[in-house]
């Protein structure tokens, strides 16, 4: 076969064509262009979010203790945008729909389901002592383990089916908030006002002690997701495409979903739910990058990601003063930005 | 070759195709034809590993289907279906780019290019290759992904009902196509279909399937045959010898 | 119980084509004695012991009988609401909850707490059932215009609305502090029925006579618009009045009961897995069927953890998501690719 391509190369190949991510130099300018804006607009919120109305100096020593609690809000939001945005993006991409989110999967509930259960099983001592990183590093293991179970079992098979997947799992995700509510109905009031806290994280509250634990895994996930980009987009062709292209389609989605777990079980213990967060930044994303490689996508949704939450978050404490209600608005936009694209699409 | 040794594809209880035993040669146009819910589609999707077999195994130049590993398999068969889930933000030349992941794995080389061009223009889409696939009609988009799997540069190219939704002209037009694919680049075709001229005038072999078992496989002229035709689609069928070879009039 | 009537009128026009289906046949019966057996546990089952005590009868009264009869009542018109919605969608995973009007429900009667101080429950009732409607026409709008791959997309993104529209009543409850009342109103609980309260909930018999007078003509539907009206249906006029007949059922219990998941989707399903899927003489069933579970699910709310309750709709939602997913999985038989 080789002396046909030849043949054929050299009396058809036109130099300047190539198949690369953009269309054209236009198109890359502008998706550098934004980036660019992008990132530096989060850059300067989250200083705003640090030196903004500090009462001490940047130069003086006790600069550092008083602004760490500022600190480790803006590394909470960098770790949701990362744990969000690189999760929605390729599981929206795996599963072949632009209009889920992973955050509807059930990981949440899980999350308030093994929280609830470990003071409905154990008592209210067993939830205080089971914290710190080592608690925190079993609790995701666990859903990971969960979901692992979950998806590999729904993907396998000769009925493995995505679309059955993506239901079960929000069913799920909604029984098992249910039998969480009834749990904790059967919880005396303080054993409930402890529960309460641990189950409504949120940027401020984020615990600075998991950090050590967190940071790592969630590069590690963030790499290996960057790293897997290429396979990604061989996979947002569909099953068949993929398969024919010679990629193991069933256990590249496990791994994309493991990785996905891994991230939102982060991001859920972390700061608590944030359901449309993903679903905005991934639907921005598209719009703002005119490709559909992912490692051009990924970055993008890192920066609209971060650029909207300490955007948000610098507006809502600063110029609104209205610092409780930053998740809510998220959620807002990210639900009307959902129904609009519903609205617009004409197949699914 | 393609090697079918007595496989078996189980749905319900009643509904059952195989066992199945067939030797489609290297090189030339095979198709598949057939009433509906022959079998004929699951046969190509087992042969192209996107459907577990039940039982028995296939073979496509010495290598198990079942077993090889599918990026193996990628350098030497390759499977388009009717409908294919399509990405807003791609273009038709990035599409067919995709043909070279199982040599490339995303890194295209200047060589990837070069048969990336290649295949663009061998199907006519030239102009088109920087249009995202959402900006094309539907026959431009099926041949963009005919290009993606001949890209592929496989011996074994199998065609899930090439030219559905198609008119005559474009029919004619993809055929063309694929006669020439197997004449110049000496590729081994197998196609599904739904009309047996069209599957007459540019076929090698064809192979005619009924209630999940072969019912006849040979030459076009074998198989165009007013008995064998009527026994199988269970339709009154004569041939008549048109400009082009034998034709069903039915 | 009129199911007599209601089914004769169903057998009459359309004797010819469904002879084969009598409403009064032995199981049938078996089911209706069922929910009175249920119905009698249900108004012996409580903490208060109306025998013992000398205003017990008044306690039968005011609390026992209204419960008892809302759980009925609510019940049948839930389950048919599900089946109604089915019938027009022809996607047996499609109800209230998983199409979202539930939630449009909740949005409505927080709006009437918004605009008045302290509404009446007729203002909470027409808040409830004016946006039920606007939300599942727009749900329905969606359906008719996209193309879908598979039917397990509707319910996903009838969920996704759902969430939205909480997402949307979160924040219209936090801006305005009424957040309790959001959660009171996703506690959907018979707790509070008494006489005096609940009795909007008999307008639900008089849409269960209407549904089961459009039956037919809502099977027709469920072919498509292009075939029913090719075979004389106002494909529109329809749509709109069966939309309209489930927001009114789902906004009263929305009002007077509130949140109440799933309960839709499980009744008609389990009763397609013994009967077969003729949507159409399902119907009585439907109805019997659903006010069984939702008594039996009452009656576990209450004495779970006696001498407290727990809402219905936490039972529900848990015994809901249960079957649905074993419903899911049923469906997960292989299908024959041509």
């Amino acid at each position: 076969m080789e002396t046909t391509n030849n043949q054929f190369s050299t009396a058809l190949h036109n130099k300047r064509r190539s198949a690369k991510a953009f269309r054209n130099k236009k198109e890359r300018t502008r998706y550098w262009v934004l980036l660019i804006v992008l990132l530096s607009i989060g850059l300067l919120s989250s200083l705003g979010l640090l030196l903004y109305n500090n009462p001490v100096p940047v130069d003086s020593p006790s600069f550092i203790p008083v602004t760490k609690r500022r600190i480790a809000a803006v590394i909470a939001m960098a770790i949701a945008v990362i744990c969000h945005s690189l999760s929605t993006v390729a599981f929206q991409s795996v599963t072949n729909n632009k209009i889920i989110t992973p955050s509807l999967l059930g990981f949440e509930s899980l999350y308030g389901a093994i929280q609830t259960s470990t003071i409905y099983f154990f008592g209210a001592t067993a939830l205080v002592n089971f914290s710190g990183p080592e608690a925190f590093g079993i609790q995701v293991t666990l859903m990971v383990i969960m979901s692992l179970i979950l998806y590999g079992w729904l993907l396998s098979g000769k009925y493995g089916n995505l679309q059955l997947m993506l239901l079960v799992g929000i069913i799920i995700g909604s029984g098992l908030g249910s039998v969480s509510t009834f749990m904790r109905r059967v919880l005396a009031p303080s054993e409930f006002d402890i529960l309460q806290a641990r189950l409504f994280g949120s940027v401020n509250n984020a615990d600075p002690e998991y950090f050590p634990i967190v940071i790592p895994l969630v590069i590690i996930v963030a790499v290996l997701l960057f790293l897997f980009s290429r396979k990604l987009n061989v996979l947002s062709l569909g099953r068949d495409v993929a398969s024919t292209l010679g990629t193991s389609h069933r256990a590249s989605i496990i791994y994309t979903l493991i990785l996905v777990a891994i991230l939102m079980s982060i991001s859920t213990a972390l700061i608590g739910p944030l359901t449309f967060f993903g679903f905005l930044v991934a639907t921005l994303t598209y719009q703002a990058a005119p490709t559909y490689d992912h490692r051009f996508l990924f970055p993008m949704s890192l920066a609209i990601g971060f650029a909207v939450l300490t955007t948000a978050y610098f507006v809502m404490t600063h110029v609104v003063s209205a610092q409780g209600v930053v998740s809510v608005i998220i959620e807002l936009v990210g639900g009307i930005i959902f129904l609009i694209v519903i609205l617009r699409k004409r197949k699914l | 070759m393609i090697k079918i040794n007595d496989i078996k594809k189980r749905y319900t209880d009643s509904v059952e195709i195989g066992p199945l035993n067939i030797e489609i040669p290297r090189a030339g146009l095979t198709s598949l034809i057939g009433p509906n819910g022959a079998g004929k589609s699951t046969t190509l999707l087992m042969i192209g590993r996107l459907l577990d077999i039940d039982e028995g195994n296939i073979t496509v130049a010495d290598l198990d289907v079942s077993s090889t590993k599918s990026k193996d398999l990628a350098k030497i068969i390759t499977i388009l279906r009717q409908e294919n889930h399509f990405v807003t933000r791609l273009t038709v030349r990035q599409l067919v780019g995709f043909g070279r992941f199982p040599y490339s794995k995303g890194n295209l080389n200047k060589k990837d290019e070069e048969i990336i061009s290649k295949y663009i223009d061998f199907l006519k889409l030239t102009e088109l290759e920087n249009r995202y696939l959402d900006e094309l009609s539907g026959g431009q988009r099926q041949r963009a992904y005919v290009a993606m799997v001949l890209c592929q540069e496989t011996e074994y190219v199998l065609l899930d009902e090439p030219l559905n939704n198609l008119d005559v002209a474009r029919s004619v037009q993809m055929m063309d196509h694929l006669r020439q694919a197997a004449n110049e680049f000496g590729r081994t075709i197998v196609t599904v279909m739904h009309d047996i001229n069209f599957a007459a005038k540019y076929s090698d072999r064809i192979c005619a399937m009924k209630d999940g078992k072969i019912a006849a496989y040979g030459t076009v002229d074998e198989i165009m045959d007013p008995e064998i035709l009527t026994d199988i689609f269970e339709t009154e069928i004569q041939t008549i010898d048109g400009p082009y070879g034998k034709v069903a009039i039915y | 119980m009129s199911h007599k009537d209601m089914g004769g009128i169903g057998r009459d026009s359309q004797s010819l084509l469904y002879n084969h289906n009598k409403i009064w046949t032995k199981p049938f019966i078996l089911a209706v004695i069922a929910v009175f057996i249920l119905g009698t546990i249900s108004l012996f089952t409580g903490v208060y012991d109306i025998r013992g005590q000398e205003d017990g009868m008044e306690m039968f009264f005011t609390t026992r009988i209204p419960r008892t009869v809302a759980l009925i009542l609510t019940g049948a018109a839930m389950a048919m609401s599900g089946l109604v919605m089915q019938l027009i969608t022809q996607n047996r995973f499609v109800e209230p909850t998983t199409t979202g009007t539930m939630e449009w429900a909740g949005l409505g009667l927080l709006c009437v707490y918004l605009l008045v101080p302290s509404p009446s429950l007729m203002l909470r009732m027409a808040g409830a059932i004016v946006f039920s409607f606007m939300g599942t026409m727009i749900f329905f709008m969606f359906l008719r215009r996209v193309e879908l791959k598979s039917s397990l997309i509707v319910p996903i993104i009838g969920l996704m609305l759902g969430a939205v529209i909480s997402a949307v009543a979160t924040f219209v409850g936090l801006l305005f502090q009424m957040t309790q009342n959001i959660e009171s109103w996703f506690i959907g609980s018979f707790a509070s029925v008494q006489a005096g309260r609940y009795e909007y909930l008999w307008i639900i018999v008089i849409i269960c006579i209407l549904i089961f007078l459009l039956a037919n003509r809502l099977t027709l539907a469920g072919l498509g618009e292009d075939i029913a009206t090719s075979l004389g249906v106002n494909y529109n006029l329809l749509v709109l009045i069966a939309t309209g007949l489930i927001s009114l059922a789902v906004g009263i219990v929305a009002a007077v009961i509130g949140y109440l998941p799933f309960l839709g989707l499980i009744v008609p399903n389990i009763v397609s897995l013994f009967r077969g899927d003729d949507l159409r003489s399902n119907l009585p069933w439907v109805c019997v069927i659903g006010m069984c579970t939702i008594t039996i699910c009452d009656i576990i709310s209450r004495t779970i953890i006696m001498p407290f309750e727990i809402s219905v709709s936490v039972i529900l939602g848990t015994v809901g998501a249960i079957v649905f997913i074993s419903l899911l999985l049923r469906q997960r038989r292989p299908r024959r690719i041509r």
